[in-house]
């Protein structure tokens, strides 16, 4: 039983200028262990507070979440987290960024060392690990993101946009590197995107959210990541089924766009 | 020797570097626009140009460049000066470079001053008619007494005698001036005054005390003339004092005036004995009346053309001396910029740049000697070594409560009188640093000391200030409790706390560098702050997530995410507190290199002034220079992340 399990998941924000925002409002979902999940939607629809709800930066209102029947009550190591723009710690050389989580822990250094080594080779960053990450792209940057998550063997990978701020090319690559890893280990992810392409490739199930009140707007079950394992990413886009559901979502989205400035002008 | 060799390195580097930028700018590139940046690129002919430029003009208006060249020529200049000196009373007499004859403007002077009284009384009310006609009557008769002193027939023959005496004095003088051999020294004199000469030393030496070995003043112009064209200057300027010495107390009265004065005189004493204390406005009136009569009594007024040989005279022996000068006017006008070798009374000086400015040459032997630890300043080397015993230092750094909190008594002298040493006295032994161990090298000095106060300052500073400044940054509680405290320390400046902190804390150390404690404090806590609220919430998240724990946070990323801004911080807090410090030793001390330029200022030794201004320029360069060294090797990811 290492699902993730939310019921009734309320969260009811209040801004400085006392009006009250309902970013999520009963929320009902259970994730299995091993299933990747992607979730969409526009903007102001409560993803990221999800997320943080799930990796326990915040509280909810009311309703629980539980991991492995725990209920989450604050941040914990069972659930990396992967950030959109790699918040890696710059004073920090590739390998001590890896080894981070297993330093805090204060493991054996030479363990910990050949763990580093094999996940940079995983990651792609093999014979990097002595360079300052400032010095690093941007997709290296998130390669170098993914290994510290993973190196601590969490039971759940939160990723938030992590593909968002890469160029079309490496974001490619990267999807790829997404599905590898998911594949090899057999974690259960819940990756948060803007872009359907992106959601409809690596989601094995995916929720569009609709905002005000955020909440599952539709839920699928979809082939292409599973597809993506073994085949080019590029085939899959032209599939004819993924042009339909691609065409589907995106006019779920514009109207609910249109909707939201519907009711603010 | 040296200045001359430099003078011309320097010259001949400004002229070829000029010619080189020359050939430099006509061999380039045609297409090099203006505005495009890469036309101020290189150019270190430049620099040697400007660079030698700012030399010269150092070397030129501190008349180091005349020092060089003509090392006598101050001397010599200081006996003209002395010549001037005493040729400017008789001078002032006549028309030659005033306006008018003395006599003239004095008597222009009185006959105001003696309308504005008589215009006075006339409209005053406060006197009855009868007392206004007195006062009229006495202005008037006042009034008569100036042309019984420019009445030509009235000159009196043995005044007109002394007149013609001073006259031919004159005249002696100048003629035997322009003697070659004047003023016909004997051997005698002549070693005498060699003596008198090498004894005093040249332009601008440094004396040593030989108590102290300590700096001495410095003597600007050598005084006793050393050439023989400055003997004859020197020697007509002690004539010349004379026979002026003799005209001055000459007296154009004769009996007519003698008796008017002497009849005005009694008259208005008689008036203001009678006087009632009531009269007192009348009185006063009549005693400017006095006032008057015996200004012109005193003032040298002759008849119009009594003079006229005596002004010849003198115009002749002015012209005489400056022929004299010769090719020493040119080096005055050309080699003495901004101001000239003034003597007045006993002493000649430096009257201009060359005064406030110091040579190059003085400024360097005297910095050279100020550098050596016997020398000093104020018996206090700038920087230098001591040897130290460790017990010394040990008992310094531990408290002496250390012992005392030990358990166990201190011990107590048996009968016999013995005394048994025990654990604790040990320990208080040694934290007293009552032992005996090996000596080691400890630096002290002007120099040693100004570093030590900033460096400790500022140590405290940090200390206090970062972990203070991080946990205003992260906690509500502490940043609403200190900042009321910081904010109403922080914007004062700093030395306004001085006064208030030397007077409780002593003029010693501990006053400084409390000054500079707070001065680096608020720098501290306000860059540790703004650091610890500028860490990206992403990265504390991350942190979480990868399980470290709130102390691990805080030491791997929250400080280490604020280390660029406490470095910044650090930087200015440098150069705060070494311009705070500077100022404080000013204000009270007994070392330190703003104390030393304290002390420099109130004896004028204007080279000591400079050269400590070079050292706190150099010393702040190296504050500067060394911590953007640490700056760039500790966080080289600082605007990249």
């Amino acid at each position: 039983m290492s699902d993730l399990i939310s019921q009734n998941l309320n969260m009811i924000f209040k801004t400085p200028k006392g009006e009250t925002v309902h970013a999520l409002k009963d929320l009902n979902f259970t994730l299995k262990k091993g299933e990747l999940l992607t979730v969409l939607g526009p903007s102001g629809c409560g993803k990221t507070t999800l997320l943080n709800i799930t990796a326990g930066f915040i509280r909810p209102t009311s309703g629980t979440i539980t991991l492995n029947d725990k209920e989450i009550d604050g941040p914990g190591v069972e659930r990396g987290m992967v950030f959109q723009q790699g918040a890696l710690f710059e004073w920090l050389t590739v390998s001590e960024n890896v080894n981070f989580g297993l330093r805090m822990k204060n493991n054996d250094p030479i363990e910990t060392e050949k763990k580093v080594d094999e996940w940079l080779e995983i990651v792609g960053l093999k014979g990097f690990g002595n360079t300052p990450t400032y010095q690093l792209s941007g997709g290296m940057q998130q390669r170098v993101a993914l290994a510290r998550c993973l190196i601590n063997d969490p039971d759940l990978i939160l990723m938030d946009e992590p593909l968002g701020a890469l160029d079309a090319l490496t974001r490619e690559k990267m999807q790829s590197l997404v599905l590898k890893i998911w594949k090899e280990t057999g974690k259960t992810i819940i990756l948060i995107t803007h872009s359907v392409e992106e959601a409809l490739l690596l989601g094995e199930r995916l929720y569009v959210m609709a905002p005000r009140p955020g909440r599952i707007h539709k839920e699928y079950n979809l082939p292409f990541a599973s597809m993506g394992l073994k085949q080019d990413l590029r085939e899959i886009k032209k599939d004819k089924d993924f042009s339909a559901k691609r065409e589907e979502i995106l006019e779920m989205i514009w109207n609910m766009e249109e909707e939201i400035m519907g009711k603010e002008i | 020797m040296l200045t001359q060799i430099i003078t011309f390195l320097i010259f001949f580097s400004v002229v070829g570097c000029i010619l080189y930028g020359r050939r430099l700018i006509r061999t380039e590139k045609v297409d090099a626009v203006f505005g495009n940046p890469e036309r101020a690129l290189g150019g270190t002919h430049w620099v040697i140009v400007g660079s030698s430029f700012l030399l010269l003009i150092w070397l030129y208006y501190s008349w180091d460049i005349a020092k060089g060249f003509y090392p006598k020529s101050a001397n010599e200049l200081c006996q003209v000066g002395k010549v001037n000196d005493s040729l400017l009373g008789l001078k002032y007499q006549f028309p030659i470079e005033e306006r008018e004859f003395k006599s003239t403007s004095q008597i222009k002077k009185e006959n105001k001053n003696l309308e504005k009284l008589s215009i006075e009384i006339k409209n005053s009310t406060e006197l009855d008619n009868e007392q206004k006609n007195i006062l009229v009557s006495f202005i008037d008769k006042t009034n008569q007494l100036i042309p019984l002193l420019t009445n030509e027939d009235l000159l009196e023959n043995e005044t007109r005698q002394k007149i013609e005496d001073i006259t031919g004095k004159i005249n002696l003088l100048t003629e035997n001036f322009q003697k070659p051999d004047y003023p016909f020294e004997s051997e005698q004199e002549l070693n005498d005054r060699l003596k008198a000469v090498s004894e005093e030393g040249g332009w601008g030496i440094t004396k040593i005390d030989a108590g102290s070995g300590s700096i001495e003043n410095t003597l600007e112009v050598p005084l006793v003339p050393a050439t023989n064209r400055g003997l004859k200057f020197h020697t007509a300027a002690q004539e010349l004092n004379l026979i002026s010495d003799e005209f001055f107390k000459l007296r154009n009265h004769n009996p007519e005036f003698k008796n008017k004065i002497k009849e005005i005189k009694d008259e208005i004493k008689v008036y203001r004995n009678d006087l009632s204390g009531s009269e007192e406005i009348a009185s006063n009136y009549a005693k400017n009346i006095v006032k008057i009569a015996r200004r012109i009594e005193f003032a040298s007024i002759y008849p119009p053309n009594a003079l006229d040989k005596m002004q010849n005279a003198i115009v002749k022996f002015d012209n005489a001396q400056i022929q004299a000068q010769g090719g020493l006017r040119f080096i005055d006008i050309f080699l003495f910029p901004a101001g000239t070798i003034v003597a007045s009374g006993p002493s000649c000086s430096e009257q201009g740049s060359g005064r406030w400015l110091p040579k190059p040459s003085d400024t360097f032997n005297k910095f050279i000697l100020m550098s050596k630890p016997s020398v000093g300043y104020k018996d206090i080397p700038l920087l230098w070594i001591k040897m130290v015993d460790v017990s010394n230092v040990v008992g310094f750094i531990l408290p002496d409560w250390i012992a005392d909190i030990l358990p166990g008594k201190y011990p107590v002298h048996t009968k016999d009188g013995i005394v048994k040493q025990n654990f604790k006295g040990v320990v208080l032994k040694v934290v007293t640093g009552d032992f005996k161990l090996l000596k080691v090298p400890v630096p002290y000095g002007h120099i040693w000391d100004s570093f030590m106060r900033v460096f400790l300052g500022l140590v405290f500073g940090i200390i206090i200030g970062v972990p203070l400044g991080l946990f205003m940054g992260l906690n509500r509680f502490a940043k609403g409790f200190f900042d009321p405290l910081i904010e109403l320390y922080r914007p004062v400046p700093p030395l306004a706390w001085a006064p208030l902190i030397i007077s409780v804390l002593g003029i010693d150390n501990t006053g400084k560098v409390f000054l500079l404690f707070m001065v680096s404090l608020s720098i501290m806590i306000i860059s540790a702050r703004a650091g610890a609220s500028g860490t990206q919430l992403s990265k504390i998240h991350a942190a979480h997530s990868l399980g470290a724990s709130k102390k691990q946070i805080l030491r791997y990323v929250i400080f280490p995410n604020s280390l660029p801004e406490i470095l910044t911080g650090i930087r200015v807090a440098v150069g705060m507190c070494w311009g705070t410090l500077v100022a404080a030793e000013f204000l009270a001390g007994t070392t330190g290199i703003g104390f030393v330029e304290n002390v420099a200022k109130k004896y004028f030794q204007y080279e000591v002034i400079w050269i400590t201004i070079f050292i706190m320029g150099m010393l702040g360069l190296l504050f500067d220079v060394t911590l953007r060294k640490i700056i760039d090797k500790t966080i080289p990811w600082r605007g990249k992340g």
